[in-house]
């Protein structure tokens, strides 16, 4: 039956078109759009396939890779939560690689069109295996597959993207080795590495010393690759410089795809009383989390560069799934896993927008942005849904989130929490309403106006084409959706997500 | 007590959204089809809220769930009397006011009306959605939609001062919006359930201190709307924006949400036995009281028109605290019958001063000797709002005002009567001069033609002007304020 093979599937067909499509760039380059774009169709039809049967089931799809059983060979456990996350990358990388090709038209050279093709394919093949798979060392091959073609796509980018692709590589090995680190000590504790099977085997060790250790190194190995405060530092550099489809497309899916490993992690690899109870590390990280979205939200403050301040804003988000994993209850993870989500459509609808002020001026600094809304209407509407989604405005999804993290965070009594939550979004909404307030009330100066008689800054570079726009709308319509479906979600998805000792 | 299960309620809400999308898709080049929607979609609203009058005159309530959010959470509309009141209210002046608007901006060439109109439409969406929800968690939902929608038109001049206006009026709000946002969540952990339920639900559930703070974060949530002080320093930089604005909004549907809100929190959460037990009432009606007097001996320094007005709202909003925080049934009928009656009263005001701006460009009352024989028509609308905000019958301020007193005698608190008192006299003192100089004082040099306003301009104001002398004699006329109060009463009593 081709429903049993969903899961390999969906890892198959991107990570072979991918090869096919380098092949086939070096004889038609034009044929590598259609390729890829077939290629995340098919993969969101398995997504879909396979959320449909996990639901159907009620219960998690294994699959064996090559018939090989564990511990010898790798497992793929697809449950409610993976689904839930496999669907999300699914149709954010499809609609983003739709966007892609008109955007990079402006920003890679044509030659190496190809290369951005296989190497986008080849990343979206690693977040789906990292979604998917139920075998820890199988989630470090793909957690590298996904960071290598990270590291090179972000090179493509502008000047300076070299450098800090380069300072992304180091950061990201060194959470690559720790992850590893972190693996190595389960293994030598348990002797597998298969997760289904360290969630019976690793309760026996938890008082080893070893085996906190071995968390500590993965959480911060983890941590680096999802861009967790203080560990973030790569982040604003490398997604800034990097194509604006690039960080369209990495932005709202790596640094997610690193918050459901944590959460797998933690809750189902673990006991969840390994990190609540037994050792402090749901405080301490909410703790952590706290000052990062503050910081975040001052930094975000001091930039001009608009690609830049968004990173900011996706280092506090990610802070906001993290207060979710620490208030740890069934309200807070509720808030985490629907952040997951929400938040990828929030920072795909953000980056985009992004990218298309940028396609159609040539320009990130938001002091540039002056009356821009009259030549660019759409883009700008999408972009105060997607903002007001992030300062938290009801029905948009931003505001559901954020409504159980706040409920979890007050089951847990964590009141400082509660407080750092509501001051940033108090923050955020003074980090958007600036943007909104110059692009759409602010005086035009004259500095941009007079240069350009004929026409101003957007006839010079073409306006966004309806190939960039169709599927930021789309994303923007599913913003709105979430919101206003979010319980639905919750009923028949999360809450099965959720361990049921919470 | 029927549910009667009905539509309407979310109907009555897509038209007015649906209105704004077509005002925005129809845009400048078509403006008098856009003028169309704007009046199209305020007739229909008001229309479709009136159908559900005689539900809710027959002691039912209309029940409308959408979308079930989670467990005991509900996207969901319940129009009980109460909620009937601020929607018939805020649906009723949006009729007006969208002439009115029509008049003054095209008088005065005003830039990005589509945007004006757009705006407009979706604050009506949210004040009317924030009169029918169900609950708090609806409730807050419009609640946001209305701030957000506001933020345009505060800041519509696009001027340094509009926008450091728009600022200050987002920094208020939002903070605001913070704290109800936690104590909308502290209240759904202690209780497990948002609904409404006249006289309150939350007794019994956490300790006495946690609910004493639940009282204190939630007045100072909905309390910088209804702009209690200290909370109240964005209403009179708000002035800023065109007068339909400070009209409608300023005047009725914001802060009148934000009063309503606290109501709400009061009597449909709280209830008057809990705030009794609590012994918070006491503060903040003394809080209130404060704002009171406060405001009104502010409103008698200020030279600016509508920055005046903005004072005497704060004043007004205070007054209908007051008499909810009294717990007293009379109390209780006169706040609620002032939310509606100041609305009328203060529109008028507001649409007078909007009226003067526009032919006379003056802001200042300083400026405005004789200005009464020149437009003898807005000011005698002015001199009949500004008679009824003090209280003088045949107006309908005298109304809720007797109601307001009759409520600190029945609750044995003489000390406000006296707060009420003076601010009536602050009141006349602010209000007589301005209308004695407009009619008698000598003007020197200047013409005295008469040049009134446009009939778009006048003639709403002349309407609300006289609204308000009817709802004096006839408290129960056409809108049935009156039984709606006494029947929020009733059920928030218990005496059904």
């Amino acid at each position: 039956m081709i429903i049993e093979q969903l899961p390999a599937l969906i890892i198959v067909t991107p990570l072979i078109l991918s090869l096919v499509v380098s092949v086939a760039g070096l004889w038609e380059r034009r044929l590598c759009f259609p390729l890829v774009v077939g290629a995340l169709t098919a993969c969101l039809v398995c997504a879909i396939g396979i959320l449909a049967v996990v639901m159907r089931r009620g219960e998690p799809i294994h699959y064996f890779f090559g018939g090989w059983h564990p511990p010898w060979g790798i497992e793929y456990t697809i449950d409610y939560l993976n689904a839930l996350v496999l669907v999300g990358v699914a149709v954010i990388s499809l609609l983003v690689t739709i966007y892609a090709k008109r955007a990079i038209e402006r920003e890679i050279p044509d030659t190496k069109h190809p290369q951005f093709y296989t190497l986008l394919l080849l990343h979206i093949t690693g977040l789906f295996g990292i979604t998917a798979t139920g075998d820890m060392f199988n989630l470090y091959v793909l957690l590298e597959v996904a960071s290598f073609s990270a590291y090179a796509i972000i090179a493509l980018g502008e000047q300076g993207a070299a450098f800090a692709a380069f300072r992304y590589v180091i950061f990201g090995t060194i959470g690559a080795c720790a992850y590893l680190l972190g693996t190595g000590y389960f293994y030598i504790l348990t002797g597998s590495l298969n997760m289904a099977d360290l969630t019976h085997l690793l309760p026996h060790s938890f008082y080893s010393k070893a085996l906190l250790v071995g968390f500590a190194f993965f959480i911060v190995g983890i941590g680096i690759k999802m861009g967790i405060f203080p560990l973030h530092i790569w982040l604003p550099d490398a997604y800034t410089f990097a194509p604006s489809a690039v960080s369209a497309l990495l932005a709202p899916l790596f640094t997610k795809v690193g918050a459901y490993v944590i959460i797998r992690i933690m809750f189902t690899v673990f006991d969840p009383s390994f990190a609540i109870g037994l050792y402090p590390v749901t405080d301490v990280l909410g703790w952590i989390a706290a000052i990062g979205i503050l910081f975040a939200c001052m930094m975000a403050l001091a930039q001009s560069d608009f690609k830049r301040m968004l990173c900011y804003v996706l280092v506090a988000e990610m802070g906001y799934v993290i207060i979710g994993i620490a208030s740890a209850n069934r309200f807070g993870l509720t808030g985490a896993i629907l952040h997951i989500i929400n938040d990828m459509f929030m920072m795909a609808c953000l980056f985009t927008v992004s990218g298309a002020i940028f396609y159609q001026t040539g320009t990130r600094n938001i002091y540039r942005f002056r009356s821009l809304h009259r030549t660019m209407p759409i883009i700008f509407a999408l972009f105060i849904v997607g903002a007001l989604s992030v300062v938290g405005i009801p029905p948009l999804c931003g505001f559901f989130s954020k409504w159980y993290l706040i409920l979890g965070a007050i089951q847990a009594k964590q009141w400082g929490l509660v407080v750092v939550m509501l001051l940033s979004s108090l923050l955020m909404a003074i980090l958007f309403f600036r943007v909104i307030e110059i692009a759409y009330f602010a005086p035009p100066t004259d500095q941009v106006h007079t240069p350009h008689k004929h026409g101003n800054t957007g006839t010079v570079m073409g306006s966004v084409p309806l190939s960039m726009v169709i599927p930021m709308i789309l994303i923007g319509i599913g913003i709105v959706l979430l919101g206003i479906f979010s319980g639905v979600i919750i009923k028949h998805i999360i809450a099965f997500a959720i361990p049921s000792t919470l | 007590m029927e549910t009667v299960h009905s539509a309407t309620p979310l109907v009555a809400l897509i038209a007015s959204l649906l209105g704004a999308l077509l005002i925005l898709l129809t845009g400048a080049k078509r403006a008098n089809l856009r003028e169309f929607w704007t009046i199209a979609a305020a007739v229909t609203q008001f229309s479709l809220i009136y159908s559900m009058l005689p539900h809710i005159l027959h002691g039912n309530v209309v029940e409308c769930t959408i979308i079930e959010l989670y467990t005991g959470i509900n996207l969901q509309f319940r129009v009980d009397a109460f909620g009937m009141m601020f929607a018939l209210l805020a649906s009723c002046l949006w009729i007006i006011v969208s002439v009115y608007s029509i008049g003054y901006m095209r008088t005065l060439k005003e830039h990005a009306q589509t945007r004006y109109f757009f705006c407009f439409a979706m604050a009506l969406f949210g004040a009317t959605g924030v009169a029918m929800a169900g609950n708090l968690l609806t409730l807050y939902m419009f609640y946001e939609i209305l701030t957000i929608s506001t933020f345009p038109l505060v800041v519509h001049k696009e001027t340094p001062e509009a926008l450091r206006a728009g600022r200050k009026y987002l920094v208020y709000l939002l903070t605001g919006a913070a704290f109800v946002l936690f104590s909308m969540g502290l209240t759904y952990y202690l209780t497990g359930s948002l609904d409404f339920v006249a006289g309150g639900f939350v007794t019994g559930h956490g300790s006495r201190g946690i609910l004493q703070l639940l009282f204190v974060t939630f007045m100072i949530g909905f309390g910088s709307k209804a702009a209690i002080m200290p909370l109240h320093e964005w209403l009179p930089s708000a002035m800023v924006a065109p007068a339909p604005v400070s009209a409608l909004l300023h005047a009725v549907a914001v802060v009148k949400a934000g009063v309503f809100c606290c109501l709400r929190v009061i009597l449909y959460i709280f209830g008057p036995e809990l705030l009794v037990g609590l012994g918070l009432w006491i503060l903040l009606a003394f809080f209130v009281s404060i704002t009171i007097i406060m405001a009104n001996l502010i409103a008698l320094t200020q030279d600016n028109l509508k920055k005046r007005l903005a004072f005497s709202t704060i004043n007004n909003l205070s007054l209908i605290i007051l008499g909810a925080a009294l717990l007293s049934p009379d109390g209780i009928r006169g706040a609620m019958l002032h939310i509606s009656f100041h609305g009328f009263m203060k529109i008028t005001l507001f649409m007078c001063a909007g009226a003067i701006y526009a032919v006379t460009r003056k802001e200042n009352i300083s400026e405005m000797g004789g200005i009464g024989r020149q437009m003898p028509f807005t000011m005698a609308a002015f001199a009949i709002g500004a008679a009824g905000l003090t209280g003088i019958p045949p107006v309908c301020g005298f109304i809720s005002k007797w109601y307001l007193c009759l409520g600190t005698l029945e609750a044995g608190q003489i000390i406000f009567l006296f707060v009420i008192i003076a601010s009536a006299l602050l009141d006349a003192a602010y209000f007589f001069p301005l209308i004695y100089n407009a009619f008698f004082k000598k003007t020197t040099g200047e013409t005295t033609r008469r040049k009134e306003a446009p009939m778009l301009i006048v003639a709403p104001l002349v309407a609300t002007a006289a609204f308000s002398i009817i709802f004096c004699v006839f408290p129960d006329a056409l809108l049935h304020f009156f039984a709606l109060a006494t029947k929020s009463v009733q059920t928030i009593m218990g005496v059904l």
